[in-house]
């Protein structure tokens, strides 16, 4: 470790715990609290990595979370930020963008052929002949940035938190501390997070004090209740002070997406320092003040020998006292006495001289430039705000923020240490006293709070003194041309070049070079590209302004946004059952059911011959009571209800005010004003939130109270010709004497000793079938009961496909399947369910207005073939031609036809039974189906089903 | 993401509520010309400004509600007074 410095006091590693860990292979020692970065350079491996397009070495430029060119591979984990990853035990470095080595990389030639990979080179080389593109995009692929991702990578667990705090404080530095301190002790909730890995901003590589002040900062900010997370990014700020987070220190969670809503934003965000632009700034060895300052103070790292400091900042006296404490040879070059530097050359590895704007050169093995700050407005940005170029301290300023977003710190001007935090402690009170307004004001506005006491407080006004601001010489870029964006690789000769082509908005020019657009999102960039581009327009900074930083403030892994999902899985009172029952689970929106128990052709046949149950709690239930339910009904069905008796069943289609079909099913009168209501099982939410807008919106007066029931009764359908006398043998209470229980009627009463059970006589199967819904609690019971009572009569559960296969032999068409985005009622043959005499009814008008129009025809269909089973959506054409006159919309093989047989939907030239249809199969073969008569393949005078 | 007031629940997030669009009343659909009930169902003003429009607190309490909302600023202002049974804005 030739490179470490002694000890030194400010240090952050532990030089009592070495680390081992691996570095293309070799193996090398670091400390505990090293960065990846700060051990490869203790150990004199300064090169990290290789440019995007140019493929030149590159090293550590800042040494901290923005270091635009030392993102490494850990392990099986891409782009990992060198300058900011803690290093760990056993950690297998390597360099990444590379092809083939490190040391040698054959992309290097393009430095030789540059002139062709200027700016917008993708757009224009590549362009011509389309053809091409798909040769070029395999050789641009190798030249692509970024590390390998193993698909074979378990997946990590990503967490996330939501949290409404008072007041969110973005960046831990002394005014970021001070002002979470400050606002909670005003009495506000307050969480503060910082970006790097640990609180405390630039006063960490500064002086014995700076950090002893930062100590204190951080004491009295957890002795006040703020709760800091370290290592964590504010990512986005939203409407409304929706604020994201990344948390990337929590124990368990790889990452945490915090979502907190705030009441008030202060940001704190500090200053980040801008590289200067000269031919040779990417050369390892030329780097900010910052990185000097952090490497010797922070991890005690001796970054060269012999250096020059270019110097415009306290920050550069800085750097250059604590490099001639390292024992480093120092010449300054005061940029406030006009003096800069205009080039540095060197080998391919290291800078070893330096050109001054004088002449006369220097030769050195470290370049260290402090030429001034970016204000990193990205989240006064999200928040509406636009900064305003300053050219006297040669940096942007916050504009006018809306009154929950208060920005204090450097970002908002310069300070001594306690200035700052002064100006932090204001900006807390101020924080917290908006704060409670807004709070009062959500209280207040919240029917079922307590009730807020007083009148809502006045929006506390920003009296704070300001900050002020230190002249600063403008430093942009230097007589020669250099790197502007050290991730994109883009210089501002291509900038140059760029505006000369007559890309005059600083928006267009980013996009078209992607200059800022790369993993620093322009937090080192965007000021230079800005002032490289009025320097070609002959324009000022403030006139070409700056690019809108956009969410997210730094780059967020897809992990951290995937994360845990809260989409809750809804499973009937009867699961276990099926789950211990060989049942082949299905997905059907949010609800888990069982497909099948293993032989779903075999479960239809039972239920034709003997008797079968299936679980059908999925479909939608609401619970109606009022005097008004009859209006309700009418309203939003399209058959009549006015006078459905009391004990019957009625079916019925819903349309949309378009007059597309919307939902259908069954709806019981159970008493004078009690009626039970199904849905389908997708519609079951939106039929919901249907009955309710009708009853709030256009009939608010009609008296109906509507209750979803569809979890609180689990469902069971026993169909087949022994459902009777299976269903007998569970009730007392009820007569099922088909002359006193017909089709179509409903009866209320006791089953296998459960009350309050409801039974209905339909046949979605086709077969003598009942349906009962029963008290959740006891549906296993019921469904165990009914098993065990019925087995000298073959009784047997099915599944959704058995009931699925059984619908089709009927032909009952489903909505969302049979049915499409267009279909309106006389598609579905439905006409007779039409009652346009009615006052009103949704989607009626436009119902009567299909009715005048071609509309296609849902016609069930058998293939000649009886063993050809066409796959659902097969295209319908007109025979010899590729016009397209219609599609399957169902499609089964009949185990009790044993043939296939078809839903589809025709234009109505082909509608008429018997006319012979060409399907266009998967595999481009044409087949001939019939149109048949009737819907129903089986049983189509519903002899079965009355019985 | 919009902090939505619902008249019940108070300001929630807008995830947590139905967007239902501009607010616009129903045509008599006896009387209304088919021009009358197309520009109901489809057309819709989209102004840059203050829009009346519609909400559904579907995570919460299910209140139907309208409130107006400034299409460029974000602004939302009179929603139904808290506890109101009425669905229509305070304006």
């Amino acid at each position: 470790m030739s490179h470490r410095l002694p000890a030194g006091s400010g240090e952050v590693i532990d030089r009592s715990k070495s680390i081992s860990f691996s570095w293309n292979g070799k193996k090398l020692k670091g400390f505990q609290g090293d960065t990846i970065a700060s051990a490869l350079m203790a150990n004199g491996e300064h090169i990290m990595g290789r440019s995007m397009k140019y493929k030149r070495p590159r090293g550590v430029l800042t040494a901290d979370f923005w270091d635009p060119n030392t993102t490494v591979q850990v392990g099986d984990e891409p782009n990992v930020r060198a300058g900011h990853r803690k290093l760990a035990e056993g950690m297998n470095v390597s360099a990444q963008n590379v092809w083939p080595s490190l040391k040698f990389d054959v992309g290097a030639a393009n430095g030789l052929v540059g002139r062709y990979l200027t700016a917008g080179f993708y757009y224009k080389t590549f362009m011509k002949p389309a053809f091409m593109w798909p040769k070029y995009e395999a050789v641009l692929a190798k030249f692509a940035p970024g590390g390998k991702v193993d698909l074979g990578t378990p997946h990590g667990y990503y967490d996330k938190r939501y949290m409404h705090p008072d007041v969110v404080v973005a960046g831990g530095g002394p005014a970021g501390l001070s002002a979470a301190t400050a606002a909670a002790n005003a009495g506000a909730s307050v969480i503060l997070l910082d970006h790097e890995n640990a609180a405390g901003g630039h006063l960490l590589w500064g002086s014995d004090e700076d950090r002893a002040a930062a100590a204190d900062l951080i004491t009295a900010a957890e002795a006040a209740g703020v709760e800091i997370l370290e290592n964590t990014t504010v990512t986005g700020r939203y409407e409304d002070n929706w604020i994201s987070i990344v948390q990337r220190s929590h124990d368990i969670s790889m990452e945490r997406l915090i979502k907190a809503r705030a009441k008030v934003l202060v940001v704190a965000a500090g200053t980040i320092e801008r590289p200067y632009v000269f031919a040779g700034n990417d050369i390892p060895g030329v780097m900010t003040s910052g990185a000097v300052r952090r490497l010797i103070n922070m991890y005690g790292v001796k970054p060269g020998t012999k250096a020059v400091v270019l110097t415009a900042n306290e920050s550069g006296d800085g750097a250059a006292d604590d490099l001639r404490r390292a024992g480093v040879d120092v010449t300054v070059v005061d940029a406030r006495e006009g003096k800069t530097i205009a080039s540095a050359s060197g080998s391919k590895t290291r800078v070893s001289k330096v050109g001054l704007s004088d002449g006369t050169s220097i030769e050195c093995d470290l370049v260290v430039t402090a030429v001034g700050w970016t204000a990193p407005t990205s989240l006064l940005n999200m928040a509406g705000d636009r900064p305003v170029y300053d050219p006297a301290a040669a940096r942007f300023f916050p504009g006018t923020p809306p009154d929950n977003v208060i920005a204090t710190g450097g970002i908002s001007g310069d300070g001594t240490r306690d200035e700052l935090i002064a100006h932090g402690a204001a900006t807390g009170e101020l924080a917290a006293a908006r704060a409670a307004a807004t709070r009062h004001r959500i209280q207040a506005a919240t029917a079922r709070a307590e009730a807020v006491e007083g009148s809502e407080p006045e929006l506390p006004a920003d009296n704070r003194t300001p900050l002020g601001r230190d002249a600063h010489p403008e430093l942009h870029r230097s007589s020669t041309h250099g790197i502007v964006d050290y991730s994109e690789d883009v210089g501002s000769k291509d900038l140059f070049g760029a505006a000369a082509e007559g890309f005059d908005s600083v928006e267009l020019i980013k996009r078209f070079t992607t200059a800022t657009m790369g993993p620093s999102q322009g937090k080192l960039e965007t000021v230079n590209t800005v002032a490289v581009l009025a320097e070609a327009r002959g324009e000022t900074i403030a006139e070409v302004g700056t690019t809108v930083w956009r969410p997210p403030y730094a780059p967020v892994t897809l992990g951290a946004l995937g994360g845990r999902i809260f989409e809750p899985v809804r499973v009937s009172s009867i699961q276990p059952w099926h789950e211990a029952n060989n049942s082949t689970p299905i997905l059907a929106g949010q609800w888990v059911r069982p497909e099948h128990y293993g032989d779903p052709q075999g479960e239809v046949r039972n239920t034709r011959t003997n008797v079968g149950i299936t679980d059908v709690t999925p479909l939608g239930k609401l619970d109606l009571q009022g005097p008004d339910v009859p209006k309700l009904l009418s309203q939003l069905y399209t058959n009549k209800w006015m006078k459905l008796p009391i004990g019957s069943v009625r079916y019925g289609i819903m349309c949309a005010e378009d007059g597309v079909v919307l939902d259908d099913g069954v709806t019981a009168r159970l008493g004078e004003e009690h009626y039970l209501m199904t849905t389908t099982s997708s519609g079951a939410g939106t039929i919901w939130n249907w009955v309710e807008n009708w009853l709030q919106t256009e009939h608010p007066d009609w008296q109906v109270h509507c209750t979803p029931v569809t979890t609180g009764l689990t469902s069971i359908n026993i169909a087949g010709p022994n459902s009777r006398e299976l269903l007998g043998r569970l009730v007392d209470d009820i007569d099922l004497d088909p002359e006193g229980f017909k089709y179509m009627q409903v009866r209320t009463g006791t089953i296998a000793g459960v009350e309050n059970c409801i039974v209905w006589r339909i046949g979605f199967t086709g077969e003598l079938s009942y349906e009962i819904h029963v008290p959740s609690a006891y549906g296993l019971h019921v469904w165990n009961t009914l098993l065990e009572k019925g087995k000298d009569l073959g009784v047997a559960p099915f599944g959704l496909e058995a009931q699925r296969v059984m619908r089709l032999e009927k032909g009952h068409f489903i909505v969302g399947q049979d049915t499409d985005g267009l279909s309106k009622v006389p598609t579905t043959g439905m006409i007779s369910l039409l009652k346009l005499d009615k006052d009103d009814w949704a989607g009626m008008t436009e119902t009567a207005w299909a009715l005048d129009a071609p509309y296609p025809v849902i016609v069930a269909v058998q293939p000649t073939d009886p063993n050809v089973v066409p796959e659902e959506a097969c295209q319908i054409l007109r025979e010899g031609t590729k016009e397209i006159v219609g599609r399957i919309t169902s499609s089964r093989y009949s185990p009790t036809l044993e043939r296939s047989i078809c839903l589809a939907q025709v234009s109505q030239e082909f509608a008429s039974p018997g006319t012979t249809l060409t399907v266009l199969l998967v595999n481009g073969e044409r087949i001939t189906a019939k149109v048949m008569e009737h819907h129903a393949h089986f049983d189509p005078e519903g002899e079965r089903l009355r019985g | 993401m919009l902090f939505v007031p619902c008249p019940n629940c108070g300001p929630r997030n807008a995830s947590d509520m139905s967007y239902g669009g501009e607010a616009h009343s129903r045509p008599d659909p006896k009387a209304a010309s088919q021009k009358e009930w197309r520009t109901y169902l489809y057309l819709r003003d989209n102004p840059s400004g203050w829009l009346k429009e519609n909400w559904y607190c579907s995570s919460g309490c299910r209140k139907h509600f309208q409130l107006e909302r400034h299409t460029l600023t974000g602004e939302l202002r009179n929603p139904p007074l808290p506890g109101s049974k009425t669905a229509g804005g305070g304006s």
